[in-house]
């Protein structure tokens, strides 16, 4: 089976940023954002997002494999 | 009846009503080694899906992830980031682990290493540090059935005779029923469970607070430290939130259990699609997150903040209420606990014992053995449920900074041609021992870090180094390279299938 493709990659990268690598940048109470701590706020976003990042990368990597024909 | 009483007759009736769901699904089959652990491979799509979100659900995300929302705070933050990036790790490692594994025909952990490397004695030590590693997941499920039997008993059955029933029944159960049971079982679970966090997690602080809302708004006010890194510890911050989420992350797929699912799957696509999907099963953990976070201000002082939820849903809640949150989460710890007990048991006979000191054993002596494990591994997660004191959360990191180390040796196998059988051997005993070191010695976290993660980083670094160091490897079952005319590995000669032969 082929390697995945760069631009999935990097799609895979964006939550690992957004989730973790980021973390000074966003864990604090305020502001206070629908009700909750803007850290547990900000995550709960992320998970949606990161759904979204794996989606474009199921994109990309089903058009590579659709354009080298069936075979991985 | 006493409010005890009350609570306690309804945890025993749903957990009589699993039970009973696990033996009507095992029943009227014949127990082979097969049926027995992997349902006769003749699981549908649904069933697969049930037994790995069945895995997924544990005691840790019911008690233990509330558990430490109420003693440390802002470092709890770390599982909901930690299960939402493992899934995609999974993106880009399991399709492709699938494709090997399908090659080869491999079943579990201790087949990837031993038909990728070629060795049976990495095979056997990467089952030996699985069994090890499950221990305290399976104790970590009994400790908190404990916990939920002494709580809805309002401290009437003491934890450790609580924890004495919950084996018996355990093992009982998977001697009666198997996979299969499992499976079927953890739809009655699942259920019960997503209802009661939404239950919870929205009720409790609506009745305290009048709103989740106003409850956070409370807590930043009287303890606004308690919601951010490090929270209530002194040496969880940030630094240690990343190392323990990519370790974590990385580890999630590599327990045993978690790794010989991906080989059920249909296809590598389903696997990517599941990847997808799947981050989104984190968010019903966030209500549990509310609970713990409500019960800082409703149950202050308490010594063990595994008891947070549960004494705020008794403070909160009708007796009955509590019996149906306590078997929900009895039904929690139960399934997870017996598909790792399954799991070791079997690793231990099958690819363990059979391969390395007794090949001639027939499957019905394997079966015979891998029972008498289910009983002793029952039983020494009793012994150190009883005499250890470690919170749920502490025991799961115990476990990952362990089934972590097979992660160097299964991303190189598959996209490292250069890696060596004495690199990947050498790694995973640095990792292994060095884990086994600072997590036994107290010394997690170190320097900031989490110790698994300098296991890890070990790990990896003498991998990479002892691979470029020894001679290219001839290889087995490389990526792109499979060997013609049956592989020795693991589980003894595997000829290859007609349909799976190398296609260059």
């Amino acid at each position: 089976m082929r390697k995945p493709s760069r631009s999935a990659l990097f799609l895979g990268l964006i939550p690992f940023v957004g989730m973790c690598f980021s973390v000074p940048l966003w864990d604090r109470v305020r502001p206070m954002l629908f009700g909750l701590p803007f850290n547990l706020f900000w995550l709960i976003c992320w998970i949606v997002l990161t759904t979204a990042c794996l989606w474009a990368a199921y994109r990309v990597e089903s058009a590579i494999d659709e354009q080298r024909g069936s075979t991985p | 009846m006493t409010p005890a009483a009350v609570s306690l007759t309804i945890i025993a009736a749903i957990v009589a009503a699993g039970v009973t769901v696990g033996f009507l699904a095992g029943a009227r089959r014949k127990m082979d080694l097969e049926e027995w652990t992997v349902g006769g491979r003749g699981f549908g799509v649904l069933l697969v899906f049930l037994l790995m979100a069945g895995e997924v659900y544990t005691t840790f995300s019911f008690l233990g992830a509330s558990g430490w929302a109420y003693s440390h705070g802002g470092p709890t933050l770390y599982v909901l980031a930690y299960l939402t990036l493992a899934y995609v790790v999974s993106f880009f490692v399991l399709p492709q682990l699938w494709e090997l594994g399908r090659r080869h025909g491999m079943q579990t952990v201790a087949d990837f290493f031993g038909l990728r490397y070629g060795n049976r004695y990495l095979a056997g030590f990467a089952c030996l540090v699985g069994i090890v590693c499950l221990v305290p997941y399976v104790q970590l499920q009994i400790t908190g059935v404990g916990i939920i039997l002494s709580v809805a008993s309002f401290g009437g059955i003491g934890r450790a005779p609580a924890m004495a029933i919950c084996v018996v029944l355990l093992v009982a159960f998977v001697f009666a029923s198997g996979v299969r049971a499992v499976a079927w079982i953890s739809v009655v679970k699942d259920g019960l469970m997503i209802l009661a966090a939404l239950c919870i997690g929205i009720a409790i602080p609506y009745i305290h607070f009048g709103g989740v809302g106003p409850m956070f708004a409370a807590l930043a006010r009287a303890r606004p430290e308690h919601l951010t890194m490090p929270g209530a510890t002194i040496d969880q911050g940030h630094a240690w939130y990343v190392s323990t989420v990519l370790l974590t992350s990385v580890g999630f797929y590599m327990w045993p259990h978690a790794f010989g699912s991906t080989f059920t799957a249909k296809s590598a696509d389903t696997l990517r699609r599941n990847a997808v999907v799947m981050p989104l099963y984190t968010l019903t953990l966030a209500f549990i997150f509310f609970a713990g976070f409500a019960s800082v201000l409703l149950v202050p002082g308490l010594k063990d903040g595994d008891l947070a939820m549960l004494t705020v849903v008794r403070n909160t809640f009708p007796a009955w209420f509590l019996g149906v949150i306590g078997g929900a989460g009895a039904l929690t710890a139960m399934v997870p606990a017996s598909i790792f007990i399954l799991t070791a048991a079997t690793l231990f006979a099958k690819n363990l014992i059979r391969p390395v000191f007794a090949p001639g054993m027939s499957d019905d002596q394997v079966a015979k053995l891998a029972r008498v494990m289910v009983i002793v591994l029952g039983l020494i997660a009793l012994c150190l449920g009883i005499f250890s004191s470690s919170t749920l959360v502490s025991l799961l990191l115990t476990g990952y900074a362990g089934v972590a180390q097979f992660f160097p040796g299964v991303v190189l196998g598959i996209y490292w041609r250069r890696v060596t059988l004495t690199g990947v051997f050498g790694g995973m005993i640095a990792g292994v021992s060095t884990a086994a070191f600072l997590m036994l010695s107290h010394r997690d976290p170190l320097f900031g870090l989490s110790a698994g993660f300098l296991a890890l980083c070990l790990n990896f670094a003498v991998a990479g180094g002892l691979s470029l160091l020894t001679a290219e490897p001839a290889s087995v079952a490389e990526p792109d390279v499979a060997a013609p005319g049956g592989v020795v590995g693991a589980g003894g000669v595997i000829p290859p299938r007609a349909s799976d032969m190398p296609r260059i």
